[in-house]
Order: C-alpha cells, then sequence, then structure tokens
C-alpha cells in the first residue's frame, strides 16, 4: 500500500488542472431542468476541484481516490451508505480533518486553482471562506447574538454587528422566532432552532461555500423543510456542499450528486465515488447497477 | 392479571434485609463523623479563640509586629505576609498552570501529553518539606538573590516562589481535565467559523470551563494561604515579624505562625496568651478559607457557560 500512497501524492502534483473549466469533461452533458432541484448548468464556474482525494485514519484507508469538481452557486450532495466516507470528504474541503491526529488526506483540493493542501495554506483561511454546519446542531453556550457574532468577531469585522447578526439571523430565517430575546442562551433553543442558528452562525462570516453534513438528521420534517428551502435561498449567493441520508432531500435540494459506497477488500472497508452527474441524471438514469440499487431502496 | 396471589412470596429475605439495615447505619456513622469532627475543631478553635479576645489588650492586635512572646499580637502582619506569599504563589501558578492546562489540553500530541501529565501529577505529589527545603537551598540562592543581590536568605519571595510551583500542578491538572472535557463539538464550531487555537482556547474553550478552572484556582489559592512547610522554612521570621509588604523581606504567614507557636519555635510553648494566640489565627485562617469557598462560588455561578 506505502508505494501506492507514494504514486498517488507524485501523481496528483503532476495532475492539477490549469484551468477549472475544463476539469470536468464527465459533466458536459447537462440533463433537462428538473422540478425541484434547480437547473445545473456548465456555466456556473468550477469553484472546488477534488482530484484523486485519499484520506486515512492511521492505517486505515477511508476514502479511495475520490475526484469530482464543485460548482459554484449550486448545491452538491454526498449520498451513500453509512461509513463510506462521506464526512471524511466533506471535512477534508475545509481542512477540519486536521483536527483529527491520525486523519490524514492525500490528493489536491483545489480552491479557485489553489491547493488547500499546499504548503504553506493557513487552515484558518480555508475556514473563513469555507464555512461548516455539522451534523449535530452545536451552538456555543452563549447568548444567541454572541452566537452569530462569534465568526465576524474573530475576523474583526468592522460594520454594524447587530445588523449583521439581524441579516444573519433573517437569511437564515430565524430572525422572527429570536429578535425579542437574543441575549438568551442559544441552549434554550430548540433543536431545529439551534441548527438554524447554526446556519446563521455560519452565514455571518460570509463564507464562499458552506458545507453541512446532514444538517437536517436530527430535525422534524417541519424544520428540515425549512433548512431545505433555507438552502434553496442560500445558493443564490452561496456554494453548498450537502451530505445527507435521505434521498428525498438530495433531490430536492440538490443540483448534482455524488453517490458513494465502501468496498470491502483485504478486511477494510474502503469508501470510493462511484458517480457523480447532475441530480437528474443519478436519481432518473443512473450509470451505474450500484446507484440505481442503493437509489431505490435495494441497497443490502 | 394476578391470577394466584398466595402462590408467590415477595417478603424476601429478612436477614438481607437487616444487613443492608447495618451497613446503611455503618456509612452513616462515616459521615456523619467528619461533620463531627468539623464541628469539633471549630468549637474547640473558637472556644480558646475567644478566651484569647476577651484577655487581649486590644490595641496590641494591630499595634506593631507579631512578637506574641512580649505581647504583640498584631494581626495584620500575618494577613498581609499571607496576602504576599499566596499572591505571590498564584503569580507563579497562574500563568505556568493555565499554560500548561492549555497547552496539554489543545496543542500537545498524543505522545507528549502522554508523559507530560503524569510528569505534572508527580510534581503535584511532592511532599512540601521538600520544595520547603529546596526553595531556601535553590530558589532563595539561585534565583532571588541573583536577581535582588541585597536579598536576605530568608524571604518571603522564596517562598512565595516555593508555594507557587507547590500549587502549579494543582491549577494544571484539575484545570486541564475541566477544559478536556468541554465537547469536542464546541471546538469544531469555532474552527469551523475560522478561529485559530488560540482564540478558540480563549472564547470557547475557557468559558465553557471555566467552572473547573476557578474551582482549580480556589484550591490552588486555599492550598496557597494554608501551606505552612515552604513558608516555615523558607520565609523566615520565625520568631517573630514586622509588617512589611515588602517581598524581600522575611515575613511570617499565619499558618507559619501558627506552626512556631504550637512548635515552641518562638519559646513560648504553653505559655498564658501568647499561646491561645494560635486559636485564634487558626481561627482567622478558617474563616478566611471559608469567605474565600463562598465568593468563589458565587463567581463560578455568575460565569458558567453551562453545555449539555
Ligand atoms: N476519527 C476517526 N478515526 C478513525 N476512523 C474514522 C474516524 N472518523 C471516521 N472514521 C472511519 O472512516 C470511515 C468513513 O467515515 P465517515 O464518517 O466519513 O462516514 P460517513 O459516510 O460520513 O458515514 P455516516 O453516514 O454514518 O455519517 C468509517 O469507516 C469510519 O469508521
Ligand atoms: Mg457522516
Amino acid at each position: 500500500m506505502a508505494d501506492r500512497i507514494g504514486t498517488t501524492v507524485d501523481s496528483v502534483d503532476h495532475t492539477r488542472p490549469e484551468t477549472l473549466e475544463d476539469a470536468s469533461p464527465s459533466l458536459a452533458a447537462t440533463r433537462s431542468p428538473r422540478v425541484t432541484g434547480g437547473t445545473p448548468s456548465d456555466e456556473h464556474a468550477v469553484i472546488l476541484e477534488l482530484s484523486d482525494v485519499n484520506a486515512y485514519y492511521g492505517d486505515f484507508h477511508a476514502v479511495d481516490s475520490v475526484s469530482l469538481p464543485i460548482r459554484e452557486k449550486e448545491v452538491t450532495a454526498f449520498i451513500g451508505p453509512s461509513g463510506c466516507g462521506k464526512s471524511t470528504v466533506i471535512r477534508s474541503i475545509n481542512r477540519m480533518n486536521d483536527l483529527i491526529p491520525t486523519a490524514r488526506i492525500e490528493g489536491a483540493i483545489t480552491y479557485h486553482g489553489v491547493d488547500l493542501y499546499a504548503p504553506g495554506v493557513d487552515p484558518v483561511e480555508v475556514r473563513r471562506r469555507i464555512g461548516m454546519v455539522f451534523q449535530k446542531p452545536n451552538p456555543f453556550p452563549k447568548s444567541i447574538y454572541d452566537n452569530v457574532a462569534f465568526g465576524p468577531k474573530i475576523s474583526k469585522y468592522s460594520g454594524d454587528m447587530d445588523e449583521l447578526v439581524e441579516r444573519s439571523l433573517t437569511r437564515a430565517a430565524l430572525w422572527d422566532e429570536v429578535k425579542d430575546k437574543l441575549s438568551d442562551s442559544a441552549y434554550a433553543l430548540s433543536g431545529g432552532q439551534q441548527q438554524r442558528l447554526c446556519i446563521a452562525r455560519a452565514i455571518a462570516t460570509s463564507p464562499d461555500v458552506l458545507l453541512m453534513d446532514e444538517p437536517a438528521s436530527a430535525l422534524d420534517p417541519i424544520a428540515t423543510l425549512r433548512i431545505e428551502e433555507l438552502m434553496y435561498e442560500l445558493k443564490q449567493e452561496y456554494t453548498i456542499v450537502i451530505v445527507t441520508h435521505n434521498m428525498q432531500q438530495a433531490a430536492r435540494v440538490s443540483d448534482r450528486t455524488a453517490f458513494f459506497s465502501v468496498d470491502v477488500k483485504e478486511g477494510q472497508r474502503t469508501g470510493r465515488l462511484v458517480e457523480f452527474a447532475d441530480t437528474a441524471t443519478i436519481f432518473t438514469n443512473p450509470q451505474h447497477d450500484e446507484t440505481e440499487d442503493y437509489i431505490t431502496g435495494r441497497f443490502g | 392479571m394476578i391470577t394466584q396471589p398466595a402462590s408467590i412470596d415477595l417478603t424476601g429475605d429478612p436477614k438481607r434485609r437487616s444487613r443492608e439495615r447495618t451497613i446503611r447505619s455503618i456509612f452513616l456513622v462515616a459521615g456523619l463523623m467528619s461533620v463531627a469532627i468539623s464541628a469539633l475543631i471549630i468549637v474547640s478553635l473558637a472556644g480558646e479563640a475567644w478566651r484569647f479576645v476577651s484577655q487581649v489588650d486590644v490595641g496590641s492586635l494591630w499595634t506593631l509586629g507579631w512578637f506574641p512572646r512580649r505581647g504583640f499580637y498584631d494581626i495584620p502582619t500575618l494577613l498581609i505576609a499571607t496576602l504576599v506569599i499566596a499572591g505571590t504563589g498564584m503569580l507563579v501558578a497562574v500563568p505556568l498552570g493555565l499554560g500548561a492546562a492549555s497547552y496539554l489540553s489543545e496543542y500537545a500530541t498524543p505522545r507528549n501529553r502522554r508523559w507530560m501529565k503524569p510528569a505534572l501529577e508527580i510534581l503535584a505529589g511532592i511532599p512540601s518539606v521538600v520544595l520547603g527545603f529546596w526553595a531556601l537551598t535553590f530558589i532563595s540562592p539561585q534565583v532571588v538573590q541573583r536577581f535582588f543581590s541585597s536579598a536576605k536568605p530568608f524571604t518571603m519571595l522564596a517562598a512565595g516562589l516555593g508555594v507557587g510551583v507547590l500549587v502549579t500542578p494543582l491549577v494544571a491538572t484539575v484545570s486541564e481535565d475541566a477544559m478536556r472535557a468541554v465537547p469536542r463539538s464546541l471546538r469544531e464550531a469555532s474552527y469551523g467559523l475560522g478561529a485559530n487555537k488560540a482564540s478558540t482556547v480563549r472564547t470557547v474553550v475557557f468559558p465553557a470551563a471555566i467552572s473547573g478552572i476557578a474551582a482549580s484556582l480556589i484550591l490552588a489559592v486555599s492550598r496557597a494561604i494554608g501551606e505552612t512547610m515552604i513558608v516555615f522554612m523558607a520565609a523566615g521570621a520565625v520568631g517573630g515579624a514586622l509588617r512589611t509588604f515588602n517581598p524581600l523581606e522575611p515575613g511570617q504567614t499565619m499558618t507559619a505562625a501558627i506552626a512556631s507557636l504550637a512548635t515552641g519555635t518562638d519559646q513560648v510553648a504553653g505559655e498564658g496568651l501568647a499561646f491561645q494566640s494560635l486559636f485564634f489565627v487558626g481561627l482567622l485562617l478558617f474563616v478566611l478559607t471559608l469567605a474565600l469557598n463562598v465568593l468563589s462560588n458565587r463567581i463560578v455561578r455568575r460565569f458558567r457557560e453551562k453545555y449539555e
């Protein structure tokens, strides 16, 4: 395996695409527009490009060689069975995996053409541009206001903080519910409100890309719907990557879908990307039987 | 639902129940014992302290210095020395201890942590006599007298630094436990918003761990105020002390005063009022630490950021 790791690194370094638009020939064919998820079209520039991304936890090869482009102002969904590495991949995009001592990423993830894993790239800078919303709502044990103001304060925001807090909460469809209790603890909110607070907190830093790892998995259907509506609005301005277990959700909110699966070899469960295409294709005309089985619930 | 109530017997084994009653009373006695001992201490302290206060010339409680043999019982002398030494100790322990806690909990690689934490715990286990001796033979000549050539061999500064070394591991280990208990999801939230390590520690981990950190500081202050051996050995002034804030002078803390009186270093053992002043100082020490605890509990409750 050691050999392979070595060659992976080398090959990746030399295959970095010169122009990002050229990097995704497989996406050239655009399907007819779908009812809910918006119309993916190639006029949206590729903002993030994963090339040959391999992820390891110690000796464990968690994700094998994932390559896919992510286009701006679109929602890209990651779906697949549990343990196939969706979280690992999405967390590698804003270098969140740096926080896990054993985690290691190989390959290249370019953002506006810059390799995020190149030496000299500051993960703190990366995370200011690529924000994240987590599966479990994780507000700070501070007031609602302070939660939203946290990111802007960190990055020394010089504008009107009150206005920014209101704007962020409004965009996250939470303002009306909390405007009278901004100084209350965020822990007094319901799970769905907490999750929207976390979204407000993430967009208050005005990131470029928003990563959401199963943002609605802990929520009831109504709260989920609100978050989906929110995503639809947010993508007018942001690029969104979402991990979801919910097929319908992926079909509803995303423009493009990546389907991951797990291979068991040498006793290791290694995740890989099976298929990546616009959402309509994945759901109506998948190229791989594996994808079709999973989509139609025949996965086993 | 019960079809044959007579066929089952739910009364259980009477022997087992009486056994449980016995065990319960044993634990009750153990629990009450600690309460009783505390009460006993307070009562005996208070009684003797009262006898002292009622007989002493009240003016001598705040004039001149602390020379019990000559009838000078200046309480401010002891309070000030206690403050200076505990304060010096905390000046060392707070930055060092919190720094070590932050390093261990947030920065250290698992490998470094694996040996550093036990090392700290060993340091915490060093008997204070050893530290007192070390303060006298190392800190005083090698540190204090190097920087302040006029300093005497016995100084409050040397004792304070020794006390600092004593309580640093306490601050570090207790704070570190509190910081590590902060859920990882909060750290991820912070890093995910583009915070760096330093601001994550300062604005997320510290506030969430504040009750534990405050607890460690209170423990440390209590320990510093109550520390006797280091002060007794390194601060000098065992026969009496002048009232001074200068850490480069010898000084006598409340604990050292009690130790001197009780061991007879003051050459007054058992003699009349001087001996009884010991109880008064003891009671004062008790009240001081108690007040400190109450105060800190308030502070902690006010600033705690509770996470679930
Ligand atoms: N911190 C870690 N240390 C070691 N192994 C890990 C760690 N995190 C994840 N893994 C492993 O990596 C693989 C991929 O995990 P990941 O969390 O990315 O999957 P996932 O697709 O997000 O699954 P789920 O849908 O259940 O969230 C799994 O086999 C998992 O056990
Ligand atoms: Mg996951």
